[in-house]
């Protein structure tokens, strides 16, 4: 079964709705606090949203020194799968497991609406469930979410096929706006350079159950379960 | 000795700023018509104990490039005085 550790900061609140959702989509899920230093050999590690550390500073500047980043941070050299969801996406950049930062929504408003992404990138242990170019409702809920990066980093991010979620207008008639804080080049999610550390902030653990309204979300969940079958499989195959 | 440093972080220029923006349209609206350029950062002020002026300097430099700066969005300009 797939190890999930779902990392909790003091101001963590999408904790339970992210290990739900991987536990319905069949991974073995548990919490790790934030003063933990391993991660109880988790295969995938997940950063819920919230306001860790109540956002001082910066948001996700002081996550990124507590003692359970240090092994988020072994864990992704090592080739682990990290999803960042929201908050998770602006430790992510602090952390400097994914470039650039996530600024104040240039509407100066906290956005808390479902938005239309496009799934572009699915080689990633959360979005191969997906078919390339899939159209997602999801909610989005954040104050700072504009990303923003170098140009020399944005340009990277592109060519490299790194951008994982776009904002889009689902219609002609979307009643969403596409972009709902003006980040660079309507970027949604990012991931690092071998596709293994994934930030979005959309919540796709929001829409992930038939109770909720949107059912989008799940493919992030099934995704992270098939993803660890399969690796497991071929290192069974080729020992 | 005991410094007390001033920390200045602003956003770096040519970043999107919409809380200065902000700031500036209601001084507008207020009629400070001669108000333009604004952008909002964040000061910080701290104690650093260090043997000489430079030390003190030379820590809260690095305090700025691991924490209290984003060296991606921010810039920050120190002052140091002696306690």
């Amino acid at each position: 079964m797939t190890r999930v550790a779902v990392v909790r900061f003091p101001g963590s609140n999408c904790d339970f709705d992210t290990l739900r959702a991987a536990e319905q989509a069949g991974a073995d899920g548990y919490f790790v606090w934030h003063r933990d230093v391993d991660l109880k050999q988790a295969d995938v590690v997940l950063l819920p949203g919230g306001f860790s550390y109540g956002d001082y500073l910066r948001c996700g500047a002081i996550a990124r020194f507590s003692p359970v980043m240090q092994a988020v941070q072994r864990h992704a050299a090592g080739g682990g799968p990290v999803l960042g969801i929201c908050n998770g996406f602006q430790i992510l950049c602090e952390a400097r497991l994914l470039p650039g930062a996530l600024l104040r929504n240039a509407g100066l408003t906290f956005v808390s609406k479902p938005v239309d992404v496009i799934v572009e990138r699915t080689e990633t242990p959360f979005t191969s469930d997906y078919e390339p170019g899939a159209r997602l409702r999801l909610p989005v809920a954040h104050g700072e979410g504009r990303y923003v990066a170098p140009p020399d980093a944005l340009r990277m991010l592109e060519a490299e096929g790194r951008v994982v979620l776009r904002y889009v207008a689902a219609t002609e008639r979307s009643p969403f706006q596409p972009n709902p804080n003006g980040s660079a080049n309507h970027i949604a999610g990012i991931c690092n350079a071998a596709g293994t550390v994934v930030g979005i902030m959309p919540h796709p653990e929001r829409a992930a159950d038939r109770l909720l309204g949107l059912t989008g979300g799940a493919g992030f969940f099934t995704s992270l379960v098939s993803s660890h079958q399969d690796s497991s499989n071929s290192r069974i195959s080729s020992q | 000795m005991t410094f007390r440093v001033h920390v200045r972080v602003m956003p770096r220029a040519g970043l999107l700023d919409p809380q200065g923006q902000a700031v500036e349209h209601a001084l507008t609206a207020l009629g400070f018509d001669e108000a333009g350029a604004v952008r909002v950062g964040r000061a910080i002020e701290l104690d650093v104990a260090a043997g000489s002026r430079d030390e003190a300097e030379a820590r809260a430099r690095q305090m700025c490039d691991k924490l209290l700066a984003n060296p991606v969005t921010e810039d920050y300009l120190l002052d140091v005085e002696v306690d």
